[in-house]
């Protein structure tokens, strides 16, 4: 067995893997080519970086093309990014047609390599129109949807329909996400990667040393909410929590989050919470560098209790990241998060800075509570959200497209 | 002693029916025309696909009355059903169709749910492999059952019994054709309750129920 499975053995189990080898072995050889628009920055490309290799460790001819374009077409897939989100964006044909042109551009450089491949996943709207370009592909072609598209602006999503349908399949986040489509709707949710250095163990004096970088207080509990500067991460909110708190049991809370230099509501955002959060020497507000992940990784296993007290989520990783270091989690009562958070069990689901305060107060003075919870998310996150399970849905969609219509496939 | 014990694994891919139910008529309407995989999908789906567990309701149609509806009664007449106690899947849609009526019935309002917690069916399809693993005695399977994936346990032990006439779990039938030393055995493994238990849960108690009837030569 290589190096790169074997990490993920001593993390998920033998049996595990055993799984992925033999599911492997029916597509050994196909040849597989993941398109998107980046290498680096961003959940996609952070995925693609280890199940690629994976799939390769398996027998699978895996590859991964990037597609590129000028300023004017990135401008018109943030659009797209950002209408499919709900944002009532309107988008001119003049960037449409540069977004149809430089799909046709790119497909030039790879038609061939994708007309032969056995499996093409495009990831996104970006690349989406590769497609249509190659009229001679013998594979099937599969749309891999990584954004919450439950409720989109509708003149987007209706042009960007008519591209999508001609695919095999889509696959999406969440059932919630789905928009009605006439190809098979597969879902696989999202993982975390307990590999990688946003959620792999740290030694004790990696973890430690975020006390003094930060001026942290060794004898006071911490409550870690970790998010961008953004009004729907409800930061705000979150300090209203903290100040009902404090006044019945001495706390401090870290708010962490990225940088928004290019963010101009972002840095409002931000200078309002600097605002809330006032000279309390226990409340820490650290705007860190995008590459933070073993910063960010010590501050959620310092903290006490995990907050994500979002009024708008996606899926929310961050909740999952938590569950996995073993902290109950009090989130938002919203989109992903009331999926993985269950009130009693791995955290507390809340409406109001208020019902966040008790929450706080509650898992505080019951610390067996607060450690049979962690012990519960963290279990959960295990058998549901790492990454081996996403590869194995990986490998079990592509048999199944092989196999299709039949509902059950028995391999021989 | 019959034929060696033939360890297969399975892996579920979930895909969206693109139906959904925002009130209790619409989940009636709907669970009308829903093919049989959704039903399989919504009572079972979750033990192998990544589903938010709701350690109170087992099923997705009780989760949803309890988190969507507001209904705990309609939550907890439909968590108490077990498919385990149907012959087959169409009774099993028949059942909850059965309670929902009963619920409309006494109830004045029909009861909706915010839209965005509206109740989406899915169903899945099943990849069935052989793990080419083969057990000759129920020792060697005892040995080997802490072992074993959680996806083979729900292929023989739950699984099972949609897909054998009998409605048997694989391990018992097995046991049964190995001899009567083992008949008890099997009875015991038969007891076992799966649809409250995670997977592993099941795995847990059923090492056990083979440890206490194969002690000293079972041991791993």
């Amino acid at each position: 067995m290589s190096n790169m499975l074997d990490s993920y053995k001593d993390v998920v189990g033998e049996e595990v893997i055993y799984q992925l080898w033999q599911l492997a072995g029916a597509l050994k050889g196909a040849r597989i080519v993941h398109v998107n628009s980046t290498y680096e920055g961003g959940g996609v490309a952070e995925i693609l970086h280890r199940l690629v290799p994976l799939q390769q460790e398996l027998g699978l001819n895996s590859t991964w093309e990037v597609i590129t374009g000028e300023g004017a077409f990135y401008e018109c897939t943030k659009r797209f990014h950002n209408a499919l989100q709900g944002n009532r964006i309107d988008i001119p044909e003049k960037l449409l047609r540069v977004y149809e042109t430089t799909n046709q551009q790119n497909a030039e450089i790879l038609r061939e390599k994708l007309e032969q491949a056995d499996f093409v996943f495009i990831h996104d709207p970006q690349p989406a129109l590769l497609l249509q370009s190659c009229p001679n592909r013998k594979g099937r072609w599969v749309w891999r949807c990584h954004i919450d598209v439950s409720h989109p602006y509708r003149p987007v999503w209706k042009y960007l329909r008519g591209f999508l349908e001609p695919y095999d399949a889509s696959v999406w986040s969440l059932a919630a996400f789905v928009q009605p489509i006439s190809n098979p709707a597969y879902i696989i949710a999202p993982s975390i990667d307990p590999i990688s250095e946003k959620n792999i163990d740290l030694d004790p004096a990696e973890i430690e040393s975020v006390y003094e970088k930060y001026g942290l207080d060794r004898s006071l509990p911490i409550i870690v909410q970790v998010s961008r500067f953004d009004r729907f991460k409800d930061p705000v909110g979150v300090i209203q929590a903290y100040h009902l708190v404090k006044t019945f049991t001495p706390i401090q809370l870290v708010l962490a989050g990225g940088g928004a230099a290019d963010d101009p509501e972002g840095e409002a955002m931000l200078a309002e919470v600097r605002t809330a959060a006032g000279d309390d020497p226990n409340i820490h507000v650290l705007l860190l560098p995008p590459d933070a992940h073993r910063t960010i990784n010590a501050l959620q296993r310092v903290a006490d209790i995990v907050l994500q007290k979002s009024t708008r989520e996606g899926f929310g990783l961050t909740v999952t990241e938590a569950m996995w270091k073993g902290k109950p989690v009090i989130g938002g009562n919203t989109g992903g998060i009331r999926l993985q958070v269950i009130n009693h069990h791995t955290g507390f689901l809340v409406n109001t800075p208020e019902g966040a305060a008790l929450r706080i107060r509650y898992l505080l003075q019951r610390r067996k509570e607060l450690k049979r919870m962690g012990e519960q998310a963290r279990k959960f996150a295990l058998e549901n959200f790492l990454l081996t399970r996403q590869l194995r849905e990986h490998l079990t969609l592509m048999v199944a497209m092989i196999h299709e219509p039949s509902d059950r496939i028995e391999l021989v | 002693m019959g034929d060696a014990f033939a360890l297969k694994d399975c892996a579920l891919i979930a895909i969206s029916t693109g139906k959904r139910a925002q009130n209790l008529r619409e989940l009636r309407d709907r669970m009308q025309e829903i093919p049989e995989g959704c039903i399989y999908y919504h009572f079972w789906g979750g033990l192998l696909h990544p589903r938010f567990d709701d350690p109170e309701y087992q099923n997705d149609f009780a989760a949803w009355a309890y988190h969507g509806l507001n209904d705990i009664r309609l939550a907890e007449r439909l968590g108490i059903i077990s498919p385990t106690d149907f012959p087959n899947l169409e009774d099993l849609r028949r059942e909850v169709i059965e309670v929902i009526e009963e619920r409309l019935d006494e109830s004045e309002l029909v009861p909706w749910s915010k839209v965005d917690r509206q109740f989406y069916f899915v169903h899945s399809k099943t990849v069935v492999f052989d793990t080419t693993i083969r057990v000759d005695d129920p020792v060697e399977l005892c040995r080997l059952v802490p072992h074993l994936s959680t996806s083979t346990i729900f292929y023989h032990f739950i699984d099972a019994r949609r897909r054998t006439p009998d409605r048997v779990n694989d391990f018992s039938r097995w046991l049964l054709e190995c001899g009567e030393e083992y008949a008890a055995l099997a009875r015991r493994i038969a007891d076992v309750d799966p649809y409250f238990l995670p997977l592993t849960e099941v795995r847990a108690q059923l090492s056990t129920v083979f440890q206490r009837h194969l002690p000293e030569r079972g041991s791993a």
